[in-house]
């Protein structure tokens, strides 16, 4: 396959760029839903987790819908953040990083609910009685022995969110240079005469960066999988 | 003191346990497996809630249904070595030892001598996953020790170990109470632990406690054979280490009315020493017996008898002296009692076969408990 064409890579930026920034931002609300899921026991709580899992069965669209109605700039949650931190979603690169970490979101959660879970509470314990408040529990115990599953919701919401469609051109459009990811990229390439060239390498492309994701989360999580096991 | 009286509903499950045991030495928690122990030193470590009552150690309450007080687990200040060891799995051992230390205070204990003290030393670099159980144990106890607690909680610390690691273990268990002089509540349902072990006994029977008193005082009652066990039943005898034969690798232990001969006891002289001598290793004679095997023949007074379990009886008698009685029991059949004429005032002779007494006979113990009561 010839070179990247500057078009290309500058898709492929954005993608990997939104696809980052979505996960590193959701990580740390998705550890704490996971562990609110799997740990504790509140009323409303098969609500959050109705709640966290519904972009999982809803069309894209209505996701999308619903994100622009709440952050568009004149929403109740968008036009609180401009007004308060000068930072707006609409029609940018970072409702697109939202968009995809709204929908990249459920698989996440479900990831490390699993993880922690298996995490074996005994040990807190005992990390208890060496004198280790919870906070510290937490993140010297649980955090690292749930690493695997961190890693792979990790992952899995990545891949998740350079896949991202239907929300993110419903949310921001389909904006080049803005909100253009691969997957719209491939949108517009199928919509013109004489673009299935393009179109063909751009495919090939996603499928590279699906698989490099996947095969890069099973070797992290095979030698992180050795540490916690106690195994040098 | 350890002052506990709590209660606690588990199912169908109903713990009502009140004790004081001295906060010096070791003091085992005894009964068989579902009567207790674990929930009651689970309680005492604050991972579990009792339904009501009162826990305080050394004067500190820990907790107090009444007061509302229920200190954090974390602030309690108890050690707690877990009987399946409980290691960090993502640390290395010198990770795990050092997990409880305090920062910012001056420290009492030091890595270095926690290290030397256990035979840590090699392993320093290991994961817990390379370790065998006896070493995962040791590091447990080091890792307890080095958050420098106040009391030492051990929850069958060697019962997932097999009788070679056990005997590996025993040793260093034996130096924290000697050398650190630290407290411990050490659960155990094998008696020949406790015996090696502990002075303090504490007796657990379907979430109550049954007696509270030391190990030879509470082993030797007739009344409670059925919960210190009717098989390895026997009297444990205090003595001090008298003297010892190298030719044919025997000692002499000294007690109040006698010496006993037994199997070389690697202590020096003087030590005081617990034996523990099961009744079914203790034969009866009416007549002082010549030309026999048995180098220990004790002329002795019969005290007490227990056919509740006919055919065998168990006999209680007194070995000692006048000022200090010695409790002995020897494992007879009822045949035996009545050719014998055995009834409580007989003077009989009690015969004991030196090689009965192995080396998991012997404890050493703390010949003043209670003489420490700062150390906490």
């Amino acid at each position: 396959m010839p070179a990247l064409t500057p078009l290309e890579i500058e898709t492929l930026r954005l993608s990997l760029r939104v696809g980052v920034v979505s996960v590193a931002a959701s990580l740390p609300f998705g550890i704490v839903v996971a562990w609110l899921l799997a740990r504790r026991q509140f009323p409303g709580k098969i609500l959050l987790d109705g709640l966290v899992h519904l972009p999982l069965v809803l069309p894209p669209v209505v996701v999308g819908y619903g994100l622009l109605v709440l952050f568009g700039r004149n929403g109740p949650i968008g036009g609180l953040l401009y007004d308060a931190f000068g930072i707006t979603f609409a029609f940018n690169w970072k409702g697109a990083a939202l968009a995809s970490a709204a929908m990249a979101f459920p698989l996440m959660v479900r990831a490390m609910r699993l993880a922690l879970e298996l995490v074996d509470r005994r040990l807190e314990a005992a990390a208890r009685t060496l004198g280790a408040g919870r906070l510290r529990v937490f993140l010297t115990i649980t955090v690292p022995l749930m690493a695997p599953g961190i890693l792979t919701g990790a992952i899995l919401g990545f891949a998740r969110s350079i896949s991202e469609f239907g929300a993110t051109i419903t949310f921001v459009s389909n904006i080049p240079g803005e909100t253009r990811t691969l997957p719209l990229a491939l949108y517009a390439l199928t919509q013109v005469p004489g673009g299935d060239r393009a179109a063909w390498r751009l495919a090939l492309l996603s499928v590279l960066l699906a698989m490099a994701a996947l095969v890069a989360s099973e070797l992290l999580a095979r030698r992180l999988d050795r540490r916690i096991r106690g195994v040098a | 003191m350890i002052e506990i009286d709590v209660e606690k509903r588990l199912g169908g499950f109903h713990l009502a346990a009140r004790f004081a045991a001295p906060a010096t030495g070791i003091t085992a928690l005894f009964g068989r497996s579902g009567a207790g122990k674990t929930t009651l030193v689970n309680l005492l470590a604050g991972l579990e809630r009792p339904d009501r009552g009162r826990i305080a150690v050394g004067g500190d309450v820990l907790f107090s249904a009444e007061d509302g007080v229920d200190v954090p687990t974390e602030q309690r200040r108890l050690g707690y070595v877990f009987q399946e060891g409980r290691l960090f799995p993502h640390y290395s051992v010198r990770g795990n030892l050092t997990y409880g230390r305090r920062r910012g205070r001056g420290a009492a204990v030091s890595v270095d001598a926690v290290v030397a003290l256990l035979g840590l030393e090699a392993l320093l670099d290991r994961r817990p996953g390379d370790l065998s159980g006896g070493e995962k144990q040791r590091v447990a106890i080091g890792r307890a020790l080095l958050a420098e607690p106040r009391l030492l909680l051990m929850d069958e610390p060697l019962a997932s170990l097999d009788a070679p690691r056990k005997a590996e273990i025993m040793p260093f268990i034996e130096r924290l109470r000697d050398e650190l002089r630290i407290p411990v509540i050490y659960v155990s349902h094998a008696m020949e632990e406790i015996m090696r072990l502990a002075d303090t006994l504490v007796l657990l029977s379907e979430g109550r406690v049954a007696a509270v008193g030391a190990v030879e005082e509470l082993t030797s009652r007739l009344d409670l054979r059925p919960l210190t066990g009717r098989h390895e039943a026997g009297a444990v005898i205090r003595a001090t280490v008298a003297g010892h034969d190298v030719t044919y690798g025997l000692s002499e232990l000294a007690f109040p009315g006698g010496r006993l001969r037994v199997s070389h006891v690697a202590l020096p002289l003087g030590s005081p020493v617990r034996a523990r001598i099961r009744a079914r290793d203790v034969a009866l004679a009416t007549t002082r017996p010549a030309g026999i095997s048995f180098r220990n023949i004790f002329p002795a007074r019969v005290t007490e008898i227990a056919a509740d379990r006919a055919p065998i009886v168990d006999i209680k008698l007194d070995i000692g002296t006048a000022e200090q009685p010695v409790a002995l029991w020897a494992r007879v059949t009822a045949r035996a009692v009545q050719e014998l004429q055995l009834a409580p005032g007989r003077a009989v002779f009690a015969l004991v076969k030196t090689v009965a007494l192995d080396r998991a006979s012997y404890g050493r113990y703390d010949p003043a408990p209670g003489e420490d009561d700062d150390t906490l």
